[in-house]
């Protein structure tokens, strides 16, 4: 019963994924992808429990393992998305953009 | 904490992700949604850290600090041209985070075999996905060739690779075992598997592997979270997944080519291109100058040969002379153009470029007859005419940014070699084409020293 569960989480998240991302433009698809990414980290979620759970040795080993890549991902993923982001300016936008000659409307 | 408070707090992480998903979808809301995304991501793991089953925070608090460490240097560190090795060694990290974590799995109590089939699925995903994206990063930054690699029996032996993997999977689950033999051949398959798979497909078709090992990354976590029946993998992995899928998909059709046809067959090697003959019109810097200053519209045309020649912030300098000039300036942008999905996007945003003159394929084609001058700028196939009118060219039927239809295209070139598929380019020959032989960022540079002096 738990896999039937699971499964139909798992077939209304795919849905809810093509829905969500299809309306993205393609100016954002990079920043889009590295966020995505960043999601993905999530598996450091499990990791946490292998690494902690202090049964066997090995399990510990892998998980912290698991641990360190997935953290990679998640810090990773969200810094450099957020830095890619951050450059995406509107033409009137806020006075960030230091003294650009010429840019007239 | 009990479970069921972690549970709750877990379907408020999945809601921040959908959230922060729905906020990337434009660029004002987006940083917002990139910071909802990570605040649900914080709350998954520290309701994790306060879970009963977490005894010991030695092991994690050091493997955390080296992966946070790792990941913050990384992400402040890489050049935007960079970008697309740094999503792909992203890829694979998470592809591995999640093959541990299946591997892992085994050690619990009460795995069912369904739990021993999740635990391989994961392993395998996460297999290839791990050894695909490093074969990625090496393709992308030239450590090895970019070019497709392919041999006679590549798919005979991919074929008994897969079929081995199930061999031992089948193995595995009737006699699951911590040290079974047929783990460590999984093992070493899937990672087999994910070189087997990218090495045949060469740098022009990275933007649609990219997205697929994104993808991959996606469901490997899914698969994971089925290992160890967690909801919050299942739901964020397949989110992942799907945002891969669909960047695949737009990819592909943005090549006019099926995934099958990306993923297993060498580009370029069943067809030849009718070669085109004619002569090429050079332009000099000053021509190129006396024309634009005329000129009452301008869209630049970039592809992967702006990056490498780090043209962007010229690029956009000249596009500010010619708006200070009067004329309306656009940047045209095809959907595979660059090594990833939204490359030059990203680039110009660096550049200081606002996102509104970003115009897609879709949009600039319609008025580029209107186009007074366009700048091809270290672009070949997306600007290939060959694309609608040769039947024989391999890229025959990829939809193009129609540059040959603006009233004069100037093209950007290092010399006269044919582009990545090579394939020859009308374009080059066209009555109204004046190629701008030299490095595009010096090219770029002289025309706006002409404006400027």
């Amino acid at each position: 019963m738990e896999a039937v569960f699971l499964a139909f989480v798992l077939m209304l998240s795919i849905f809810l994924g093509f829905e969500l991302i299809s309306k993205v433009p393609a100016t954002l698809h990079t920043p889009l992808m590295s966020g995505a990414n960043a999601i993905s980290g999530i598996t450091l979620v499990g990791a946490l429990t292998s690494a902690g759970a202090g049964i066997e040795a090995m399990a510990t080993i892998l998980g912290a393992a698991a641990v360190a890549f997935a953290t990679v991902n998640v810090v990773g993923g969200y810094l450099v998305t957020n830095r890619m982001l951050s450059m995406f300016r509107k033409k009137e936008g806020p006075p960030p953009s230091t003294g650009r000659p010429g840019a007239s409307a | 904490m009990s479970a069921e408070l972690i549970n709750v707090c877990y379907i408020a992480a999945a809601a921040l992700f959908v959230l922060g998903l729905k906020q990337l979808g434009s660029p004002a809301t987006a940083v917002r949604g990139n910071l909802l995304s990570a605040t649900g991501m914080l709350i998954a793991i520290v309701v994790t850290l306060f879970s009963k089953g977490i005894l010991e925070f030695q092991w994690i608090l050091v493997a955390a600090a080296v992966g946070a460490l790792i990941g913050a240097v990384a992400a402040q560190k890489v050049a935007m041209t960079a970008m697309p090795e740094m999503v792909a060694l992203f890829n694979g990290s998470g592809g591995v985070a999640s093959l541990l974590v299946g591997w892992a799995a085994l050690y619990n109590d009460g795995n069912t075999t369904f739990t021993y089939i999740t635990i391989l699925l994961s392993v395998l995903i996460g297999g290839v996905t791990f050894s695909g994206s490093i074969i990625a990063w090496g393709k992308l930054s030239e450590v090895m060739t970019s070019r497709a690699v392919v041999f006679g029996a590549q798919r005979a032996v991919n074929a008994l690779i897969l079929i081995a993997l199930i061999a031992c999977g089948v193995m595995f689950c009737l006699e699951p075992a911590l040290d079974s033999p047929y783990l460590y051949a999984m093992l070493a398959l899937s990672l087999l598997f994910g070189v087997m798979a990218v090495m045949p497909i060469g740098g022009a078709d990275m933007p649609v592997v990219i997205s697929l090992l994104n993808s991959y990354s996606g469901l490997a976590a899914c698969a994971a979270g089925f290992a160890i029946g967690n909801n919050i993998l299942i739901v964020a992995g397949s989110l992942v997944g799907a945002a891969g899928i669909i960047l695949t998909n737009i990819m592909c059709k943005a090549m006019n080519r099926s995934l099958a046809n990306v993923l297993f067959s060498g580009f370029g090697a069943v067809k030849t291109a009718s070669k085109v003959e004619g002569e090429v019109k050079p332009i000099s810097a000053e021509d190129a100058f006396l024309i634009l200053e005329a000129a009452s519209s301008v869209a630049f045309v970039p592809g992967y040969g702006m990056a490498v020649a780090q043209a962007q912030h010229v690029v956009r300098e000249l596009g500010e002379l010619l708006e200070g000039n009067g004329a309306e300036v656009s940047y045209a942008i095809h959907p595979v153009a660059g090594r990833m999905p939204g490359h030059m996007n990203v680039l110009l945003a660096e550049a200081n470029v606002p996102y509104d003159q970003l115009i897609e394929m879709d949009d600039i084609n319609p008025r580029i007859g209107n186009i007074d001058v366009a700048v091809v700028i270290g672009a070949n196939d997306v600007v290939n005419p060959a694309a609608r009118e040769d039947e024989h060219s391999p890229i025959y039927g990829m939809p193009i940014i129609n540059v040959d239809q603006a009233r004069t295209v100037f093209v950007l070139k290092r010399s006269m070699a044919s582009g990545f598929a090579g394939v020859d380019n009308p374009l080059f020959f066209g009555d109204n084409t004046r190629m701008l032989f030299g490095d595009a960022k010096a090219s770029i540079s002289a025309v706006v020293g002409e404006f400027k002096g």
